[in-house]
């Protein structure tokens, strides 16, 4: 299964990458469409974060290349926004939640100058959507995870970029923050943006995005989500995991899916600690 | 006027050693400045070698190009070989530094230019070495131009450059996302910091200078919420550092050197005591919320 936008926001093409020789994506070929939520998902090890950094120019791949807006990297990069894993980044630093923003609006070019007074109000802009601006001059060190998480996404609105790549954005973060997340991008995506966000989790993977990559190494499948979700395609991409194909087997016999992620959190919330 | 040049002296190069360290401490570099520290000792072995003077100019030119080859060998061993950075840092400066011995041993025997004044340095001595005019006018120690001349070079890297440092700094990935060569600006930062290493070397010698790089930057971490106070601090500690420990030394009748470097740790204790007193009244500790949604899969 692989379909083809027109128009697309980002084009991979035949993309082989590795490390130390190991290959970690193997002659992956898809296209995504603008204006979409879009999530990467695959298990664990599936190349997921791997193929964001190649879409990035963070590491060079083996073979294949990756075209946004039809054109390099280079030459759109300021239309782009990047949002790194939140791990990735040392918290102790010693900097305030408005110094983190406001490298959204550092460029090549103003790099040695100092920032706009256009420049600042994009970053309060920035804050004030993503809820942090009372915590404009706290340490970085001082927020929790959900807010962290926040000030990242914070920094990206404040690029004023067309395609967001976000890696991860919903590991780690509070419901609350989750929400917010979800609301904040789905208002990016009515003004026209393209989000592509890796994933790891197949249950909300569904309700949150429209179109879904389906990743394994290979690429499995890209397509909107209706298509995606089937059990051969799950069951391409998720191997030998069985309980969790015939969990989501079961649950498309029943029709029941996408099962709430409230409905699951209650059901979950006896704190029995079975599996499902 | 001796005295007030010792301190001058090694103010000046604890000031820049903390501006520096500074980076380094938040770079997770702490380690990278010590073995460049002593890595640089075959480059200014070679540098004489070459020259066959003790000029600072190509001993300082030297230094520099070996800092640079360390954090290259570092990174190469890293990467290409797969090591730890623990191991690589730990190959890469011994087995240079050890070159420099052999290099010095068996090649500059006769000149004035020997391991224990490599290693421990004599600051003692800066007030002897002045830069003359031709009618012979001493415009101070030469070691004070030197170091000075450094200091301002990091001064205006750091203000010139500073969005770019802290941005590759803070976020690697980032800054490579939005165009910035991250390559460069470790390049541009490890040069700095080998000319500053080999500029110390006059005074406090190639052990005593991570004191400096490390501690009064540590101390100055502990106490600031935010990078500028960090930056204003570790100057701070390294002006206490270099005054208390010359009167320290003078107190004991010991090394200057040996003396700045345990002031710094004391330094180094006072502010960990201080912020430990301080935290418990402030009573902001960082909330962290680990908590994992998918326990589904």
């Amino acid at each position: 299964m692989d379909i083809r936008p027109d128009c697309p926001a980002i084009e991979v093409h035949n993309l082989t990458a590795s490390y130390n020789r190991k290959p970690v994506l193997w002659d992956v070929d898809f296209a995504l469409p603008q204006g979409k939520l879009v999530g990467i998902v695959g298990p664990n090890g599936s190349g997921k974060t791997t193929l964001l950094r190649n879409m990035m120019g963070l590491m060079k791949p083996d073979s294949g290349y990756v075209n946004l807006f039809g054109k390099s990297l280079d030459e759109v990069r300021e239309k782009v926004s990047y949002v790194p894993q939140r791990e990735t980044v040392d918290w102790d630093f010693p900097a305030s939640v408005m110094d983190v923003v406001e490298m959204g609006r550092y460029r090549k070019g103003n790099l040695f100058k100092r920032l706009s007074k256009q420049d600042k109000i994009l970053c309060t802009e920035a804050l004030e959507k993503v809820g942090l601006l009372d915590l404009a001059k706290r340490q970085i060190s001082q927020l929790s995870g959900g807010q962290q998480q926040r000030v990242f996404l914070a920094r990206s609105l404040a690029q004023q970029a067309d395609l967001y790549l976000m890696d991860e954005p919903f590991v780690g973060v509070d419901a609350a923050t989750e929400e917010s997340i979800l609301a904040l991008l789905t208002q990016m995506k009515s003004e026209g943006k393209t989000v592509v966000i890796v994933h790891h989790d197949l249950q909300t993977a569904y309700e949150y995005f429209d179109w879904i990559v389906l990743l394994n190494t290979r690429l499995v499948a890209s397509g909107e989500k209706e298509k995606v979700f089937t059990p051969q395609l799950l069951q391409e991409a998720y191997g030998g995991r069985l309980t969790v194909l015939s969990r989501i087997g079961d649950l498309m016999a029943k029709q029941d899916f996408p099962l709430r992620e409230k409905e699951f959190k209650e059901a979950k919330g006896t704190g029995d600690g079975k599996t499902y | 006027m001796a005295a007030l040049y010792i301190i001058l002296t090694a103010s000046v190069i604890a000031i820049s050693c903390g501006l520096l360290g500074s980076f380094l401490i938040l770079r997770k570099m702490a380690l990278v400045g010590d073995a460049i520290s002593h890595a640089v000792l075959p480059g200014i072995v070679l540098a004489f070698l070459i020259s066959g003077s003790r000029d600072n100019i190509p001993m300082l030119i030297g230094a520099a190009v070996l800092g640079v080859i360390t954090t290259l060998i570092i990174e190469m061993l890293q990467k290409k070989a797969g090591m730890q950075e623990d191991a690589s840092i730990g190959i890469t400066f011994t087995w240079l530094f050890a070159l420099g011995v052999i290099l010095i041993t068996s090649y500059t025997g006769q000149v004035d230019l020997d391991q224990e004044c490599v290693l421990y340095g004599e600051i003692a001595y800066v007030p002897l070495d002045t830069f003359n005019l031709s009618n012979g006018l001493s415009l101070g120690p030469r070691a004070l131009w030197i170091s000075g001349s450094v200091l301002l070079l990091i001064i205006a890297f750091i203000l010139k450059g500073y969005k770019g440092l802290v941005l590759t700094t803070f976020n690697k990935d980032y800054a490579a996302s939005i165009g910035i060569s991250t390559a460069f600006w470790q390049l541009a930062f490890m040069s700095l910091v080998s000319l500053t290493t080999v500029v110390s070397f006059e005074s406090v010698g190639a052990i005593l200078v991570v004191a400096l790089l490390v501690a009064p930057p540590a101390a100055a971490y502990l106490l600031s919420q935010n990078l500028k106070k960090m930056l204003w601090l570790s100057t701070l500690f390294g002006i206490l550092t270099a005054v208390g420990g010359y009167y320290l030394a003078l107190v004991l009748d010991g090394s200057i050197a040996g003396a700045m470097a345990t002031f710094a740790g004391v330094l180094f204790a006072g502010a960990w005591g201080w912020s430990k007193l301080t935290s418990k009244h402030s009573g902001t500790i960082p909330v962290t919320d680990k908590k994992n949604i998918s326990t589904f899969f």
